[in-house]
């Protein structure tokens, strides 16, 4: 069978390749956790939960605590503070790259956060960045504060002394 | 002593011994998967009385597709809490067939008991556009045809081959939706007769909307326990004595409609017909396929169906079929019954199907 070939009277020839277009769109229910979170970027606030078991601080929540697996129900608010667990200096283009290349992209563990988040840095030069770096968050002019991570618009060295890597060891 | 009925495969003796649902609704605004199935997890252990420190197994149904997100069975274990480490796995199907992957992992031997979950929210994209991306991708998907087209299809079949009417389909939704009106997890619950049904217009012939199921945002879990140790989480254990689930072709054209042959297999392996039958929880979400099913089960007609109101009354896609195990699970750890069967289907039209048997001591 496998040695036929597909034989068709129609002119036009033999289908060779066939599109099935498709577009999907979603709406994203937050929940009530990441939805606190989300209220404080538009207040220019960073708002985390609190296990009450273990007690991790987690933020963004997304309602439960991973390793408890119970609901998280006591707001903390985190200072604008942090550290530079890992970081990457992104010198490769790719499709909707809208950062002018090149740049870093950091994981921020903030001061009193038991999880790392993703946050460009800008304000640093590409060799000063490392692991350890203290940073602070730059939010934009209060009156395009929204309710998403785009109300940060970066994060920039304090120049306090780096943190020491036994604070952020569990973070990698 | 407490009994354990014979198995009919001769497999290893496993019970479902608990089960628990959220209340279905058309939108779930507020909660994530993860808020909403949170609870639903919690409630399923009480009611087996157990922690998840007991769990040897976890295992989940659903599919990226409907919550249009990546890896959502994964963020999905944020509620369970999955330290220390579990062995866990994850079926992209109704969360019946996690049950089938759970009950086949527990015949190991090795682990006693395991936790079954499904979840899915239907209200956050365009289900006829996402159910598309299951049909043949070169001769059926490039035509996009809806849900409700493709099943009047189906019920068109049935009733050119007269196995059944417009006045059955309505009888069957008038049924369903009474019976939900004792079930508090329900979405549709009206006492409607069937002349006000026959009286509604088409939405695609032959089908009028009281032969559709809701669109539904729903979780749902169930606690197995194998051999004795389910006497330790419930009085009168939901045994699976028969359990199997069989698939035919992807073509439409390959297949009479208007039968299931793989239902049929699937409930003699299963062995339904081999006692009687108290209640049958059967997924069939539009009117016409109860007949299907129940015409390939074998069921006579004092066989109470769908006593939960079945999924013409709630439809949370990826639940619905463990929703059916766990609503004929419930009436024998209630005492309600001693023998049940349970139905659920994956893939189009009735592509796909699982068929169990449940018995009491």
């Amino acid at each position: 069978m496998s040695d036929q070939t597909y034989v068709t009277s129609d002119p036009r020839g033999s289908i060779t390749q066939l599109a099935t277009p498709s577009r999907l769109e979603y709406f994203f229910t937050a929940g009530t956790s990441l939805s606190k979170n989300l209220r404080g970027y538009q207040r220019g606030q960073f708002i985390g939960q609190r296990c009450p078991v273990c007690s991790k601080v987690y933020v963004p929540s997304r309602g439960s605590c991973p390793v408890d697996g119970v609901a998280l129900t006591e707001e903390v608010e985190l200072k604008n503070t942090g550290t530079v667990t890992t970081f990457c200096v992104v010198n490769v283009p790719f499709a909707g790259q809208s950062i002018k290349i090149p740049y870093i992209a950091g994981q921020i563990l903030l001061d009193g956060a038991n999880l790392s988040f993703m946050g460009l840095i800008q304000e640093c030069e590409l060799e000063e960045v490392r692991m350890g770096m203290r940073v602070e968050a730059v939010w934009v002019d209060k009156e395009d504060l929204v309710p998403s991570l785009a109300s940060v618009k970066y994060f920039r060295p304090t120049g306090e002394p780096d943190a020491a890597y036994e604070t952020y060891q569990e973070y990698l | 002593m407490s009994k354990i009925p014979a198995t009919r495969q001769g497999h290893r003796p496993v019970a479902i011994v608990g089960f628990s649902q959220n209340h279905s609704v058309r939108s779930d605004s507020t909660s994530n998967e993860v808020e909403m199935l949170l609870p639903v997890i919690h409630d399923v252990f009480d009611r087996a009385g157990l922690t998840k420190d007991e769990i040897g197994f976890i295992c989940s149904g659903s599919t990226d597709y409907l919550i249009g997100g990546p890896f959502s069975f994964v963020t999905a274990l944020d509620a369970i809490g999955v330290w220390p480490p579990k062995s866990e796995s994850h079926v992209e199907m109704d969360g019946a067939w996690a049950l089938y992957e759970a009950f086949v992992r527990l015949q190991e031997g090795d682990l006693d008991t395991a936790l079954v979950y499904g979840f899915g929210k239907s209200s956050l994209g365009d289900l006829d556009e996402i159910f598309n991306l299951q049909l043949d991708p070169y001769t059926m998907a490039p035509l996009h045809p809806d849900l409700v087209s493709l099943a009047a299809l189906q019920a068109r079949a049935v009733i050119d081959q007269g196995l059944g009417t417009e006045e059955d389909f309505a009888r069957i939704a008038a049924r369903s939706r009474r019976d939900a009106m004792n079930n508090p997890f329900a979405q549709i619950k009206r006492d409607d007769d069937v002349a006000t049904l026959m009286s509604e217009p088409y939405l695609v012939s032959p089908l009028r909307r009281h032969c559709l199921p809701p669109i539904s945002d729903g979780a749902s879990a169930i606690i197995l326990a194998a051999g004795e140790k389910a006497f330790d989480y419930a009085e009168h254990p939901a045994w699976i004595t028969g359990i199997d689930h069989r698939i035919e072709t992807h073509a439409f054209g390959a297949r009479n409609l208007a039968v299931s042959t793989s239902t049929a297999k699937a409930g003699a392996i299963a062995g339904v017909g081999e006692g009687h039958v108290d209640v049958a929880e059967l997924l069939t979400p539009f009117a016409h396929q109860e007949l299907i099913v129940k015409a390939a089960l074998g069921l006579a007609d004092s066989v109470s169906i769908n006593p939960s109101g079945g999924p013409l009354s709630a439809n949370p896609l990826m639940s619905g079929g463990l929703n059916r195990l766990g609503e004929a699970a419930q009436a024998i750890l209630d005492g309600r019954a001693t023998r049940t069967v349970a139905h659920a289907t994956g893939g189009p039209l009735l592509q796909q199907n699982l068929v169990c048997v449940l018995e009491g001591a």
